[in-house]
């Protein structure tokens, strides 16, 4: 996509290029964080403020808040949370306590991480080019027609299942009746979810923003999210992976111990920095900041949804989290997605790059300045009136 | 002595009492089993994992010496064990860091997703300054959160089926992650080694450079230096005939420079000083023990273009791609600050901290080799190896953390080459390493 941007650049100098693909934040991080990581900053010149090593784990407070104010009276401890860099870093980190010898599923569409890390740790089969899959995972179909939640009962038992909710790229929130059968799912095929929940501060109405919510969960599940999409953190690199005592490998050995093992040899914990700031996000004042920010955005996810729904679209997503997930029936996605830059001079990412599942779509991203998001509707509208 | 069993789910806690017979003790311990196996799921242990002992090993000295700290209190214990920085990091650079924190919160200032292979300006600083006469590219240069994350990368590159080699001792990261990706084998107990690892013995009948002669071919070759622990800076002889080896085997080293500023003796600071290498070798190295970024976490890799696989294709397509699925950069901010070490002002302050921490290591090789002990290293490296002939390394840490509140680091931690001897680090305020010298003139 990078690619393509770039040639259209080169193609068309003077366009102003918006770009809605990339789930990139661009909204300014808010002061009372972004004063916590420069504080941070300036003690480590002081006697008193140095630190050199921290836990591989993350700094008690942080781990002690992120559980309190995400995980309050579910029963998930500071010593169930480990701060990392970012969830994609967290994925492959997974991968390698799972090792190679397991089968795993995925939603269809989902983010390209999950399959890419399968891929690389060694646990899938060939790419079949027909099918635009991998051999030895499992792709959990999510359509309009099944609610963006998979049926289940189709679902071949895998030991690993990757569940992203709010979903990027569908936007689908899983309700709780969902992840209750996906739990059980879980418990009766032995299976360990892999819950990623970055988006779950997007969510408007009442769906679970923790797989924990869910009883039982915390024998079947790991939760993985992220401060980028709060606090506007991509850059920073901040995210945490919970896993419970709970969970146990089928000898009884618990996962969080080679969890921890993996994390003390082939990491070496968060940046400080941005471990201070993290919990600034957390503190009273950074939290309802954190809140305004995540607003913003979903603001401009209305204008977006309210757009193509006033141009006659089957819309989906951007209710619950920061993605609009838009159908073009019968049509290549890479085809509107061209189509879409060449008229328009907005980036877009075509539905297929996350999965066979994503054609016919079109996700359209909601991070931006209000200007441009404005701009872009302005011309989708010219475009498909 | 006593027995603890508690079962994960229920938090049952069985004590056993010394003198149970071990057939209760072990049915006990299947019984809590069976109870947790109820509760388990069906997903097998990474057979992997079950291959590497014990906990890491600086997790351990932490643990012991959190440990000794309960049972005295008051003790002033002074940490010459873990290699962590102890020194304020130059104010320049935390200002440069404070203030790209601060632009974050401004429309012009704020940056999001950065390039995971690192800032561009940054790896162009790293390619001219680090590698200014051996002409490594800003595009060979991938900025990462630290040494011990690139190791992990580049193993997920190279995969399970690689042979590696490792120093004997060495920096235990290279040979646990090598056990974690599955390319290690089985460990035999009694040798205390990775059967499919071949250990590259480094003492001072050889130099601490291996006899690569008697030496077997793997794919990948780990070599550090100068050397954690022994301190040992390779001449620029000893990496010649490395990159020979290397060449004739057609291997990759893979070359730990993370000290390359504490050299003193005119030693190669890397490997691409020696001709060939860009075609063997890969080259790891951090801001750690550089600025004192062990907290802010930066580091670096250099894969060179011409560093080939078998089939033909380059190494750095797959770590590119590696870092692009597997990671998502370093710290924007962290990155900033490197950006500002490698300012001339910034790497004038940094080098006068590096000179302090060299100060305090030739105090601690004084001292020791003062009270007749003898003592390697520490010249080129922050640390001093210390030989105690006929002990136990594990013992002799423990005696001297018992009698004199100091923690070491067990050679053997590293590796059976390390066996009777002791890694003193000398990070730490000047203070403490005085206090310490004193301590160890009392107790030796």
């Amino acid at each position: 996509i990078a690619r393509r941007k770039a040639a259209h650049m080169l193609k068309y100098p003077d366009a102003e290029v918006i770009s809605l693909g990339i789930g990139d934040t661009t909204e300014p991080i808010p002061e009372v964080i972004t004063s916590a990581l420069a504080k941070r900053s300036y003690a480590l010149s002081t006697q008193e403020g140095y630190s050199g090593y921290g836990a591989e784990q993350g700094e008690k407070p942080l781990r002690a808040a992120i559980a309190s104010t995400f995980y309050k009276d579910l029963g998930i401890e500071e010593g169930d949370i480990f701060v990392s860099d970012g969830a994609k870093c967290d994925i492959s980190r997974l991968q390698i306590v799972f090792g190679s010898n397991v089968t795993m599923a995925v939603q269809d569409p989902s983010y390209p991480a999950y399959v890419d890390s399968s891929v690389i740790m060694g646990q899938t089969g060939e790419f079949q080019k027909d099918a635009e899959k991998y051999g030895k995972i499992e792709y959990m179909r999510c359509t309009a027609e099944n609610g963006f939640f998979p049926d289940l009962s189709t679902v071949a038992r895998t030991d690993i299942i990757f569940f992203c909710s709010p979903n990027n790229p569908t936007g689908a929130a899983a309700t709780r009746e969902q992840l209750t059968r996906l739990v059980q799912f879980a418990k009766d095929n032995g299976s360990i979810i892999v819950y990623d929940s970055a988006y779950a501060l997007y969510i408007s109405d009442d769906n679970p923003r923790s797989i924990f919510e869910i009883p039982g969960a915390k024998e079947v599940a790991i939760e993985t999210s992220s401060f980028s999409k709060y606090a506007g953190f991509t850059g920073v690199r901040l995210g945490w992976t919970v896993i419970p005592k709970e969970l146990l490998f089928s000898d009884g050995f618990p996962v969080a111990k080679d969890f921890n093992r993996i994390v003390c040899t082939c990491f070496n914990g968060a940046s400080n920095i941005s471990q201070a700031g993290g919990l600034a996000c957390l503190s009273p004042e950074g939290f309802k900041a954190v809140h305004e920010v995540i607003g913003f955005y979903k603001e401009n996810t209305d204008i977006i949804v309210e757009t193509f729904n006033s141009l006659g679209f089957k819309v989906y997503g951007g209710k619950n989290a920061p993605y609009v997930w838009v159908q073009f029936p019968g049509r290549s996605s890479w085809d509107v997605f061209s189509e879409i830059l060449e008229k328009t001079h907005v980036v877009t990412t075509p539905g297929s790059g996350f999965g066979p599942g994503g054609e016919g779509f079109i996700r359209v991203s909601a991070f931006g300045h209000r200007g441009n998001v404005l701009e872009a509707c302005k011309r989708f509208k010219h475009l498909y009136k | 002595m006593e027995v603890k069993l508690a079962c994960m789910v229920c938090s049952v806690k069985v004590r056993l009492k010394a003198g149970c017979s071990s057939v209760v003790r072990s049915a006990v311990g299947r019984l809590v089993q069976l109870v947790n196996r109820g509760r388990c799921t069906k997903v097998h242990r990474n057979f992997n994992l079950e291959k590497l002992r014990n906990g890491y090993l600086f997790t351990e000295i932490a643990r012991r010496e959190l440990q000794h700290l309960e049972k005295y209190p008051n003790a002033k214990v002074i940490s010459l064990g873990i290699g962590d920085t102890t020194q304020p990091i130059p104010d320049n650079i935390s200002m440069s860091m404070a203030n790209y924190a601060r632009a974050l919160a401004t429309a012009e200032g704020y940056r999001g997703y950065g390039a995971e292979q690192g800032n561009k300006e940054l790896r162009k600083a790293i390619a001219e300054t680090h590698y200014k006469d051996v002409l490594v590219k800003e595009s060979e240069v991938f900025v990462s959160d630290g040494s011990q994350c690139d190791i992990a990368r580049l193993l997920l590159v190279l995969g399970s089926n690689v042979t590696v080699a490792a120093q004997d001792p060495s920096f235990p990261a290279y040979i646990d992650s090598s056990v974690i990706v599955g390319q290690a084998g089985d460990l035999e107990d009694e040798v205390g080694k990775y059967c499919n690892i071949e250990y590259l013995e480094c003492g001072p009948g050889n130099n601490f450079f291996p006899d690569l002669k008697g030496t077997s071919r793997t794919d990948i070759i780990f070599f550090c230096s100068p050397n954690n622990p022994t301190g040992h800076a390779a001449t620029q002889n000893q990496l010649e005939q490395l990159v020979e080896f290397a060449r004739n085997n057609g291997s990759i080293i893979i070359f730990d420079s993370a000290y390359a500023a504490y050299v003193t003796d005119g030693c190669p600071r890397s490997i691409y000083e020696i001709p060939g290498a860009r075609e063997v070798a890969i080259e790891i190295s951090s801001f750690s023990k550089f600025s004192g970024f062990t907290g802010v976490r930066l580091g670096w890799t250099v894969v060179p273009e011409e560093l080939l696989f078998s089939s033909g294709f380059p190494v750095i397509n797959d770590f590119n791609r590696i870092i692009c699925t597997c990671f998502n950069g370093a710290s924007n901010i962290a990155q900033a600050g490197g950006l500002a070490c490698l300012s001339s002002e910034g790497l004038e302050a940094v080098h006068s901290v590096v000179d302090y921490y060299k100060e305090n290591t030739k105090i601690l090789i004084d001292t020791l080799a003062s009270l007749g002990i003898k003592v390697y290293g520490g010249i080129n490296a922050p640390y001093v190896w210390a030989h105690f002939p006929g002990r136990k390394s594990w013992d002799v840490f423990a005696e001297i953390l018992e009698k004199t509140h100091i923690t070491t680091v067990p050679g053997s931690g590293f590796g059976p080459g390390g066996e009777e001897y002791i890694r003193i680090s000398g990070f730490g305020h000047r203070e403490s390493i005085l206090e310490a010298s004193r301590r160890l003139e009392a107790l030796f």
